[in-house]
């Protein structure tokens, strides 16, 4: 129960972080997802049983910061953890290896829900300014961050599941 | 008798060398000895002197520069202390100059009821250009409020809650605003876009625009009061096949700074929406 309840705090961070400095640190227009990166290196251990949690909270919470709709956000990190989930029973031998390749084609899929949900509401954006000014630098940013984030996550993660840890 | 002869004898001996030693040291003729003497005399006192300093300094320098480090300590906290005053003061005159510009447009637009707001945030996503203010629906702040800096538009509030509100920024790709350009009298659609361009639509090919047209929102649509500055026409694209000519707009906010806006909130915009005409199937 409490791990479930230190999710609340923990991605309110996320939040708050992602909107007042990562979201100011542009490369073109793209800017590096803080919470899709936290959730991948959170969903990546196979020892966390809340990542779907996680995924649905920061989901709403992120949705509800941005005016991208709910149920983009929701869905598309949703799909990241399960994407980290399906990776993990793949056993990879190099954990950072999984981490960039979710955290690449997590990106990808990401930003491709938000593209197509602004574009169905109405927004103008053309898809090769999305890919080029968008999407590659913010693949490129999420990348970068994704080896800190990975570490920060793994030792959260030990701290909150110290017996699977031990066994 | 012999003995006292004898004596007498001595001390006058002992008298006359004495007169005579000084007679020969006043008259100067001892200065090559006494000086010897002296020059030895004046180097053994600094070889001491110089030895006694070398074991004193051995034996205080360590309690001193225990001293000394701690004193350090605290000159550097010190120095700390007023570096960190320092970037505050200059953060608060910087914020005061910035209140102190819109207090001015404030002031020179006395139509409008302004209510200043702090961007605290950015919006998560990069597809949008929203930004986050620290003032909401218990400030009086309502859905599709124009916000402004001293400088010219900004946006116009998209969603409240009670202690903050979103703005779409006029560079948002779904931002259109309607704007009249100064010079050339030219009413002309503004759409923001990704790369955070502003683009001018719908201008006919027989305006003549050119570079340096100062953009202002013409308050059609009533989505934004008349007469707030915008921007100015940077580049204009005309050509003959095309049934518009466009051109892009500088805008005059910097909007990768903004930290303090202001909402007009004696502004609400009017939903024109059921007096347009449906499109025939």
């Amino acid at each position: 129960m409490i791990r479930k309840l230190l999710a609340f705090p923990i991605l309110a961070l996320v939040v708050i972080l992602q909107t007042t400095i990562v979201a100011r640190l542009q490369l073109l227009s793209g800017s590096a997802d803080l919470m899709l990166v936290v959730l991948a290196a959170w969903a990546l251990q196979e020892q966390v049983d809340t990542a779907w949690h996680w995924a649905v909270l920061g989901g709403l919470m992120i949705g509800f910061a941005s005016g991208v709709p709910l149920v983009a956000t929701i869905s598309g990190y949703l799909a990241v953890v399960g994407l980290a989930r399906l990776v993990l029973k793949r056993v990879w031998e190099l954990p950072i290896l999984a981490m960039f390749f979710v955290t690449f084609i997590g990106t990808l899929i990401f930003q491709t829900i938000s593209f197509v949900s602004l574009a169905a509401s109405g927004d103008a954006i053309t898809i090769n300014d999305a890919f080029s000014l968008i999407v590659l630098p913010s693949v490129l940013l999420n990348l970068l961050i994704a080896l800190p984030i990975s570490a920060i996550m793994r030792d959260l993660g030990l701290w909150m599941y110290p017996m699977n840890e031990e066994l | 008798m012999k003995n006292y002869l004898s004596r007498s004898l001595q001390t006058t001996i002992i008298f006359l060398v004495v007169a005579g030693i000084l007679a020969l040291a006043l008259s100067g003729y001892l200065n090559p000895v006494s000086n010897i003497f002296s020059g030895s005399l004046v180097n053994f006192q600094t070889w001491v002197s110089t030895r006694y300093l070398a074991i004193a300094d051995f034996l205080t320098v360590p309690r001193d520069v225990a001293a000394l480090r701690q004193r350090n300590a605290e000159l550097e906290a010190e120095i700390s202390r007023l570096q960190a005053q320092v970037i505050e003061l200059q953060n608060k005159v910087a914020e005061t100059d910035t209140l102190a510009a819109l207090v001015d447009f404030s002031r020179s637009n006395p139509t409008n009821t302004y209510k200043a707001a702090a961007v605290i945030g950015r919006d998560p996503s990069p597809f949008l250009h929203y930004v986050i203010i620290n003032r909401g629906s218990n400030d009086g702040i309502h859905r599709g409020m124009p916000v402004v800096t001293n400088q010219g538009l900004v946006g116009r509030v998209d969603a409240v809650i009670g202690g903050a509100a979103r703005v779409e920024l006029i560079t948002d790709p779904s931002s259109v605003v309607s704007v009249f350009l100064q010079n050339s009298g030219a009413d002309a659609l503004m759409k923001g876009s990704v790369s955070g361009d502003l683009n001018l639509d719908m201008l006919s090919q027989d305006v003549n625009i050119q570079t340096g047209d100062v953009a202002l929102t013409s308050g059609l649509g009533g989505e934004y009061p008349p007469d707030l500055l915008v921007g100015q026409v940077s580049n204009v694209r005309k050509r003959e096949s095309d049934l518009f000519q466009e051109a892009t707009v500088q805008p005059v906010v910097d909007f990768s700074r903004l930290e303090i806006v202001l909402v007009i909130v004696n502004f609400r915009p009017v939903d024109i929406s059921p007096l347009v005409p449906a499109s025939s199937p």
